[in-house]
């Protein structure tokens, strides 16, 4: 395991009655990709402002890359690149013009920071718009604007806060390769985001964030694995089936199925896979139940982050 | 300040003037508005007034309109720093590896550049309308010392409301708040037409100051007044804006290191 780049211990932030941060503790080795996941008002944005030293905790420690947010802030931030919830722009100057200003403000050399605006401006896709204000660019690529800026001095460490949400499907698709490549030359990114397959395709770990602390962590697979099996879905066409359905799997497998009778689904876990789907098609042909679908599938990461925040969803109904 | 400062608030500062290179019109507006109101002041309004201790009204005006320029100043400070805070570029500006201060500075020293052009374009115009400064080159320069200095006090509040509200429509508010300032104040009027209470607020209004120490400087006529306030413009010139800048810079600074709240 490489050294941890980032690391949080105890991490505390209170606003009014809101506990945004109530004692995260957080380690992220040095080089890998880090999703955050948590529901509104988790405290993901809270946790990404104190780590890039924009808002300071009421307690805890937080170190990245070496230096204390709190005593060394300008030493994190030479080392970190960051792109906020929201698009932060300059929207008067141009794609170009925002490049550079960046780019001198991380103390590049004038010729550097020309030729790494023109690389990041390629790159990103946005040489045709580099020279119009950034104010009159779709939200999409002002995003992508955004983005190239964070990148702009080649930081070891990136944070990325909900980085594709507003983008269209292929701007997404640009972003996740970009997360790629970084994390490939070995970029440490931490990123925030709503879409758990973004996080299942993106990430090396995955931290669940709620009430402002780490409910669960580790790699996709092994988040999965804490919801259980793999499962054996059967999708119905007639709801009058839903009894002999599940008589029949029930009986073949020797699970208990569970029963979605609004969306005519049964369901059940699927201990032996491909054999259990074996049995479950058999079982349905000999009780004469036509089925519309029948399908074997992990869990997915939305349904184990669903389960995780339970509590929450509860309480808000 | 260290290198790095330097470099920083000089990109700062580059960044404000490109700002304007874009968009020219608020500028332009913020150029050319003074001149409207001299025009209107010293034409339409101008025949029914009457200097205290006689002479030109234009000339007794203009020294006024000077000052005014530099108050409405405020506004353009404001707008753009409040602007900042609200789209989240001041937090971008924030997360990075920039010089303590290099933010603040580069904003004061455009706006600085600002009120010399600004200042320079009043200054034609007043001699376009026929207003001319009588006392010679070394108390002239002085007295655009003391409108620059008025106007850095102007660029210290500017940042601290603006750092304070973070909303740049907001701005509305100054632009109505800055005339009864400016009315109650001797630019346009003397004190001693007015009623005895607004009067005494005029003589005692620190915009009152520089514009009676402009006059003083530029030998242009005062408004006559004998009272304290009169006998000092000059002192009070310079003792106002730097009382303004000790109060609003603290409070400017604190409020910028309080943006990680
Ligand atoms: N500046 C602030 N003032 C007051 N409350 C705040 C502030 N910033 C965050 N909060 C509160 O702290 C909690 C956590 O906010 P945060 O923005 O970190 O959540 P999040 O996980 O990023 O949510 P989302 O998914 O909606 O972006 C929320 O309840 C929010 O209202
Ligand atoms: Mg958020």
């Amino acid at each position: 395991m490489p050294a941890p780049i980032i690391t949080t211990r105890d991490l505390r932030k209170r606003y009014a009655d809101t506990h945004a941060l109530a004692g995260l503790d957080l380690t992220v080795p040095a080089g890998v990709v880090c999703a955050v996941l948590g529901p509104n008002g988790a405290g993901k944005s809270t946790l990404v402002r104190v780590l890039a030293t924009l808002t300071r905790p009421d307690a805890g420690d937080a170190r990245v890359a070496g230096h204390d947010v709190r005593a060394e802030p300008r030493q994190v931030r030479a080392r970190i690149g960051l792109l906020g919830q929201h698009t932060a722009v300059d929207e008067v100057l141009g794609g170009r013009e925002n490049l550079l200003l960046f780019g001198r403000l991380h103390h590049l050399s004038p010729t550097r920071a020309r030729a790494r605006a023109d690389e990041l401006l390629a790159r990103f896709d946005l040489t045709d718009v580099a020279d119009r204000p950034a104010g009159t660019y779709s939200g999409g690529t002002r995003r992508r604007l955004d983005l190239a800026a964070a990148l702009v001095a080649d930081p070891p460490v990136l944070f990325l806060d909900e980085p594709t949400t507003g983008l269209d499907p292929r701007a997404r698709t640009g972003v996740h390769d970009a997360v790629r490549a970084l994390a490939d030359a070995g970029t440490t990114v931490l990123l925030t985001t709503q879409y758990l397959e973004e996080a299942d395709r993106l990430a090396d770990t995955v931290v669940v964030v709620d009430h402002g602390r780490v409910v669960a962590e580790g790699t996709p697979e092994r988040l999965r694995g804490t919801l259980g099996a793999d499962r054996v879905e059967v999708l119905l066409d007639h709801a009058g089936d839903l009894a002999a359905a599940t008589d029949a799997i029930g009986a073949a497998t020797g699970a208990t199925p569970r029963v979605d009778p609004d969306a005519l689904r049964v369901g059940v876990p699927a201990a032996d896979r491909v054999g259990t789907l074996g049995a479950v098609l058999a079982a349905l042909t000999a009780a004469g139940v036509t089925a519309v679908d029948v399908t074997l599938r992990r869990p997915t990461l939305d349904e184990v982050f669903l389960h995780l925040t339970a509590d929450r969803a509860a309480v808000a109904r | 300040m260290s290198a790095t400062a330097l470099t920083d608030t000089a990109t700062l500062t580059g960044r404000a003037l490109r700002h304007w290179r874009r968009q020219p019109t608020p500028v332009l507006v913020t150029l050319l508005f003074p001149i409207l109101l001299v025009l209107m002041f010293g034409y339409l309004l101008g025949g029914a007034m009457v200097v205290p201790g006689g002479g030109d009204y234009r000339e007794f005006l203009l020294p006024g309109m000077f000052a005014m320029t530099m108050l409405f100043g405020v506004e353009t400070t404001y707008t753009a720093v409040a602007t900042d805070a609200a789209r989240g570029v001041t937090d971008r500006l924030r997360s990075l590896p920039v010089a303590r201060g290099a933010v603040i500075a580069g904003r004061a020293t455009a706006d600085g550049l600002h009120a010399v052009v600004a200042l320079a374009v009043m200054l034609a115009c007043g001699l376009a309308v026929g207003w001319r400064p009588h006392a010679g080159v070394g108390p002239a320069l002085a007295a655009v010392g003391l409108l620059l200095l008025l106007r850095l006090a102007m660029i210290v509040v500017g940042i601290h409301l603006a750092l304070l509200l973070r909303a740049p429509e907001s701005v509305v508010a100054l632009q109505i708040l800055v005339w009864p300032v400016g009315f109650a104040s001797s630019a346009f009027v003397a004190p001693q037409t007015m009623p005895g209470w607004l009067g005494a607020v005029a003589a005692y209004n620190p915009l009152s100051a520089t514009v009676a120490a402009c006059r003083e400087l530029f030998g242009n006529p005062g408004w006559g007044g004998d009272g304290f306030t009169a006998r000092h413009a000059v002192a009070l010139a310079v003792a106002w804006p730097l009382a303004v800048i000790a109060v609003a810079g603290p409070l400017a600074v604190r409020r910028w290191q309080r943006l990680d709240r």
